[in-house]
């Protein structure tokens, strides 16, 4: 069509060629014939442009050709007012990017590309002033991993050699291989800075033992814990903080009774009386056995928590609460808690221990020579020592029947102690100071004297109450398809995140038992290694543990 | 997250103290190209695990063109056989709802509930219905709550087309490392409640190709995430506290995000009282 109107009439030709682009309000002559001026959706749009209408080669203008390519040259280049940017610097840089980077089927991200580019434009530094370097958070983290690295100076070598043969260090990297294969535990990066990290602790304090607790994870920070034992006679002096809160509580009666005198009208007394403060176990016995040490990262140092105290454990039941990550974090809760985050953590590692600290029936056994009758009597024997005869049970055995396992911590009575204490007995001296009370109060001693009674150490697991309808532990092989190299997992279900593993040893190797046994000793005494990890382990249990008050064994 | 990036993710998320076995990595590898190939999907998820008593669930979805919308979820027990789960209905989260305690690990289970109210049984008296639900159900139900409730991805990760279908951004290239500490910088992978509510003022800087979601920014309670940098610094990782089990992650300035369920599908409903 438009070949046919402008035969033989080029509409350049006629034209005066000011400007390239009003030139369609001057063309519209040859389209009075019903046709207005093409619309750049219409066929035939492009032929307008020179070059492409088939008569431009034959009557030739290149001063007009180039006068409109000037024209629109320097129309794309007008800055914009707003932005300073000229469109055709733009589209230059918006062809040479994709031209450089070449990326698939680029007309779909033509836009983005497009922003791109222009971001960039603001990422210019014009400045010739250098910037500070920018110090990242990460730069710090690696720093002290790197120092989790260095060799300590000015220990020799033999030295070193010597140390070898007996440190309490625990073989980390082994027991996360064998949680590994039950789809638990740590990442290896993250697992052997933990073991350069124990190796730090165990440099730096006289421990007799020292093995890898777990990890908590916290809202801000997470902990990972070392549960370690001083050798006898290095544990330091702790007397100190244990008068510290019944002095307080003195010094709050005291004042109480200074307000009453002045004041002339006594209100009426309350005739409320708190119970007696039950006194916490001696460090090395009970709740108390080990001491736990605890970091917020491998390489940070280690903070060692505080003992704990029967009050701590007993309201530790009652609350719920995340651990934020810092030690000195105060925990707000009903009942009130006793004590900041440091002894909450170590209330709960208290009682996670308690609950899920196992291992495979006849590993341990009692110490044969205990002759005193006394302490058996009161709360059962709390020692116990490797059998040297200790056959192991196949992984099959150990997962078909939760009898081949058996706790080996003490578990702590509702008192908030693993060995029961009378509250109201006292010694003899105290008592000669509280005739006289004793007289003012009746005789209304309740029925609480009791004596709680714990389940023995070394209790099978299946003797532990499940919650509702679900038990306490599910126990699985880490893998069916190869039962010859299986590890038996044991998952707490109480406590969600506390995992226990022994590896059985039932392979071909049967001919030469005493001799596999022997070497698979050493695998199994990790079998205690339980690792607990994450609030789903801290809240879960601690829930039910309110509402219904028999669930946990440690409360039996 | 995604099958294909799954050794590295889970990796990143292995400071939460859960995983796979080498086992289940080697199998799911190759399980799940297979799940693409048999049910046609352009992109399949590995989306956790659920634990039960007795067995856990491993749970994969299921990405047809339109990455919003319904995921096909599939279960295995052994990571090797996968079934496909039905369609979640609104009865089934309902039920669910009344359901309490630990899976079993048993799809045919069946629960019976007799902690409900009246008015729950007349209803389903009059529907003439039995009293019981299957795990499964149970399962399917829980897997949508979670999605629903702390599905995450990053800001930015997914556009919206003009026709209305959600794809991935190719021009994504990772969160910085400022914008990834910020609760702001990520969305619910679900139809976005709030938004709409939103005022004029806060919607004026929202891009509508990209902030087509609602961010986790005012989730209720407030605190239901922590985020942590962890590796030391290398990947932000971020916790559902609602849901204690999800964990997201993300290395900042990179493509590489996701999250994974690692727990007992049971929902933390004392959360108010442990912060």
């Amino acid at each position: 069509m438009y070949q046919s109107h402008t035969l033989g009439l080029d509409p350049y030709q006629s034209l005066e060629p000011k400007s390239a682009y009003p030139r369609y309000v001057e063309e519209q002559d040859p389209y009075e014939r019903g046709h207005g001026p093409y619309q750049p959706h219409e066929p035939g749009y492009g032929l307008y442009q020179p070059g492409y209408s088939p008569y431009d080669d034959q009557i030739p203008d290149p001063k007009s050709q180039t006068l409109a390519i000037e024209n629109a040259k320097a129309y794309l280049l007008k800055s914009s007012t707003t932005s300073g940017l000229n469109l055709y610097d733009h589209l230059a840089n918006t062809l040479t990017k994709i031209l450089d980077e070449q990326p698939t089927n680029a007309v779909d991200i033509l836009e983005n590309i497009s922003k791109d580019v222009k971001w960039a434009q603001f990422q210019k530094k014009m400045d010739t002033l250098r910037d500070e370097h920018e110090i990242l958070p990460t730069f710090e983290a690696a720093e002290k991993r790197k120092a989790l690295f260095l060799k300590p100076n000015g220990e020799g070598d033999e030295e070193l050699e010597e140390e070898i043969g007996e440190t309490p260090l625990p073989n980390v990297m082994e027991t996360a291989f064998y949680f590994e294969q039950a789809g638990i535990g740590l990442s290896k990066d993250e697992s052997y800075h933990i073991f350069l990290a124990l190796k730090k602790l165990v440099s730096v304090q006289p421990l007799q033992t020292c093995r890898f607790w777990g990890k908590i994870l916290g809202l801000e920070m997470n902990y990972i814990i070392a549960e370690v034992q001083y050798l006898e006679g290095e544990e330091e002096e702790e007397t100190e903080e244990e008068e510290v809160p019944e002095e307080r509580e003195k010094e709050v009666d005291e004042v109480e009774d200074e307000e009453e005198k002045e004041k002339e009208y006594e209100p009426p007394v309350s005739t409320y009386k708190p119970p007696p403060v039950i006194p916490k176990e001696e460090n090395g016995t009970g709740a108390n056995k080990y001491v736990y040490f605890v970091c917020n990262e491998p390489g940070k140092p280690w903070v060692k928590l505080p003992p704990v105290t029967p009050a701590q454990i007993v309201c530790a039941r009652k609350i719920k609460k995340f651990f934020t990550g810092r030690l000195d974090a105060p925990v707000v809760s009903f009942p009130p808690f006793p004590g900041n985050e440091a002894n909450y953590l170590r209330a709960q590692i208290a009682r996670i221990s308690a609950g899920t600290q196992i291992s495979p029936i006849g590993f341990y056994q009692f110490a044969e020579e205990e002759g005193d009758e006394e302490e058996e009597m009161e709360g059962g024997r709390d020692t116990y020592e490797e059998n040297p005869d200790f056959q192991p049970l196949s992984v099959a055995e150990m997962v078909d029947s939760l009898s081949a396992w058996v706790h080996n911590v003490q578990s702590i009575l509702k008192q908030g102690r693993c060995v029961w204490l009378n509250p109201l007995q006292k010694s003899e001296e105290e008592e000669e100071n509280e005739e006289e009370e004793k007289e003012e109060e009746p005789e209304e001693l309740p029925q609480e004297l009791q004596q709680e009674i714990g389940p023995p150490l070394l209790t099978p697991l299946s003797e532990d109450e499940g919650i509702q309808n679900i038990p306490a532990w599910t126990a699985r092989p880490s893998t069916n398809l190869i039962p010859q190299y299986a590890v038996a997992v044991l998952q707490s279900n109480r406590w969600p995140g506390a995992y226990a593993f022994a590896s059985g040893k039932e392979n071909a190797l049967e001919d030469k038992v005493s001799v596999q046994w022997k070497s698979e000793n050493n695998t199994i005494s990790e079998v205690n290694g339980t690792k607990v990890f994450s609030y789903a382990r801290l809240c879960g249990i601690h829930g039910l543990s309110v509402i219904e008050p028999i669930g946990c064994r440690e409360e039996e | 997250m995604e099958a294909s990036s799954l050794p590295v993710a889970l990796e990143l998320v292995s400071g939460g103290g859960v995983g796979l076995s080498p086992e289940k990595r080697a199998v799911l590898w190759s399980s799940l190209l297979l799940l693409q190939r048999d049910y046609r999907f352009e992109r399949v998820w590995f989306w956790g695990c659920i634990q039960g008593v007795r067995g856990a669930y491993y749970i994969a979805e299921g990405l047809g063109p339109d990455r919003a919308a319904p995921r096909s979820r599939l279960y295995s027990l052994n990571c090797v056989e996968w079934s496909l789960l039905p369609p979640v209905t609104k009865e089934m989260v309902m039920q669910a709802g009344w359901l309490k305690g630990r899976f079993q690990g048993d799809p045919s289970f069946e629960y019976e509930y007799t902690e409900r109210n009246a008015e729950d049984a007349e209803r389903l008296l009059e529907d003439g219905k039995e009293p019981m639900i299957k795990e499964e159900a149970r399962v399917v139900a829980t897997i949508e709550q979670i999605d629903r409730a702390v599905g995450v991805v990053p800001r930015g990760a997914f556009v919206k087309t003009p026709l209305g279908s959600v794809s991935e951004n190719r021009n994504f290239e990772g969160l910085s490392l400022t914008e990834a500490k910020k609760l702001s910088s990520y969305f619910h992978f679900t139809e976005p409640v709030n938004l709409k509510n939103k005022t004029l003022l806060e919607k004026a800087d929202l891009d509508p190709s990209t902030d087509f979601l609602d961010s986790l920014e005012h989730d209720i309670p407030q605190g239901s995430w922590t985020v942590q940098l962890e590796k030391g610094g290398a990947v932000v990782v971020l916790r559902s506290l609602l849901w204690l089990g999800l964990t997201f992650y993300h290395v900042p300035m990179t493509k590489q995000y996701g999250y994974v369920y690692f727990g007992t599908g049971e929902k933390n409903l004392d959360l108010p009282f442990m912060l």
